[in-house]
């Protein structure tokens, strides 16, 4: 399996966002327990109350089930979110047809070649079944689709959704995920300090929100999430 | 044959093509890839899965070489 290779290339675009820490597996790890403290704290208060009050009053209970709902739902509206990034719409689509005189479809056919020139076979096959292009990575496996990507972490337990799209809106589909790739080929460490995070969390969690063909694109992330050694504490530099 | 595309709305353009024994149709290829870097496009040469690098100048035995646009956190 080929991974992302480490290289003192650094992407131009990161000149446009000099305050933020540049990617590494510290800032993965502190990104996610920053999350997880996050949702602790939206959720924990619901699950005090509601037992709280039925201890106080058994009365309350219909108002602590209340409660529960809410501390289920707003880690599920977060996961729906990061969902979102694997959503393939077909809006750049109808520009380019408009700008051109050309069908959509003839400049995604177009588009959709190029990017299977850019992938290995397995990698193809999934794209066409899912619309997500896998690419595995130091930091793990990622799912890339036209307008955000998912970072599945060594294990496959975790994952971290970003959203991060080329800025030229007239691209067909397919174009705008090679402009992904080809970004995080360059330098995956820039990539995911550019790219915004939108969710960081459990696998299983994201799954339930994604459509069909993007949880299975998602399964075949995790199995190779799971075959990346996870890099040491030390192992910081790119 | 090498080739200098572009990804654009159209899907790809190829803006030059050039062999390393023809000067002429690389310095051709080479004014199209620094007119297109002047208008903002940067060049990548993908090297296979997980890798790929970031070109100033024309890499002669480069098979292709791809114009992309900047990518932003959405």
């Amino acid at each position: 399996m080929a991974s992302l290779e480490s290289g003192a290339a650094t992407l131009p675009e990161l000149a446009r966002v000099p305050w933020r820490d540049r990617t590494s597996e510290a800032t993965l790890r502190r990104d996610s327990r920053r999350w997880t403290a996050c949702t602790a704290a939206h959720t924990l208060p619901h699950l005090a109350t509601a037992g709280a009050l039925a201890a106080l009053n058994p009365l309350t209970v219909p108002l602590g089930a209340i409660l529960l709902g809410h501390a289920w739902v707003v880690p599920e509206l977060y996961a729906a979110r990061g969902a979102k990034v694997t959503r393939v719409t077909g809006r750049p689509e109808a520009k380019a047809a408009r700008v051109t005189g050309r069908p959509g479809t003839q400049a995604e056919a177009v588009a959709l070649g190029l990017l299977g020139d850019l992938l290995d076979h397995r990698a193809r096959e999934l794209h066409a079944r899912s619309g997500l292009a896998l690419e595995p990575g130091r930091f793990g496996a990622w799912l890339l689709g036209p307008s955000g990507a998912i970072l599945v972490r060594p294990g496959g337990r975790i994952v971290h959704c970003y959203c991060v799209r080329v800025t030229e809106a007239q691209l067909p589909p397919s174009d705008r995920t090679a402009h992904l790739l080809l970004a995080l080929r360059e330098d995956e460490a820039g990539f995911a300090t550019l790219a915004n995070l939108v969710f960081a969390g459990v696998t299983w969690r994201l799954r339930r929100r994604l459509a069909g063909s993007a949880r299975s694109a998602l399964e075949e992330a995790v199995r190779q999430a799971r075959a990346i050694q996870p890099a040491g504490p030390g192992d910081d530099s790119r | 044959m090498s080739q200098l595309i572009r990804m654009d709305h159209t899907g790809h353009s190829t803006l030059a093509e050039w062999t390393s024994g023809d000067a002429a149709s690389a310095l051709a290829a080479a004014a199209a890839l620094r007119e297109q870097l002047e208008e903002g496009w940067f060049a990548v040469v993908s090297e296979g899965p997980g890798r790929a690098r970031q070109v100033r100048e024309l890499p002669l035995d480069a098979p292709l070489v791809i114009l992309r646009r900047p990518i932003a956190g959405g």
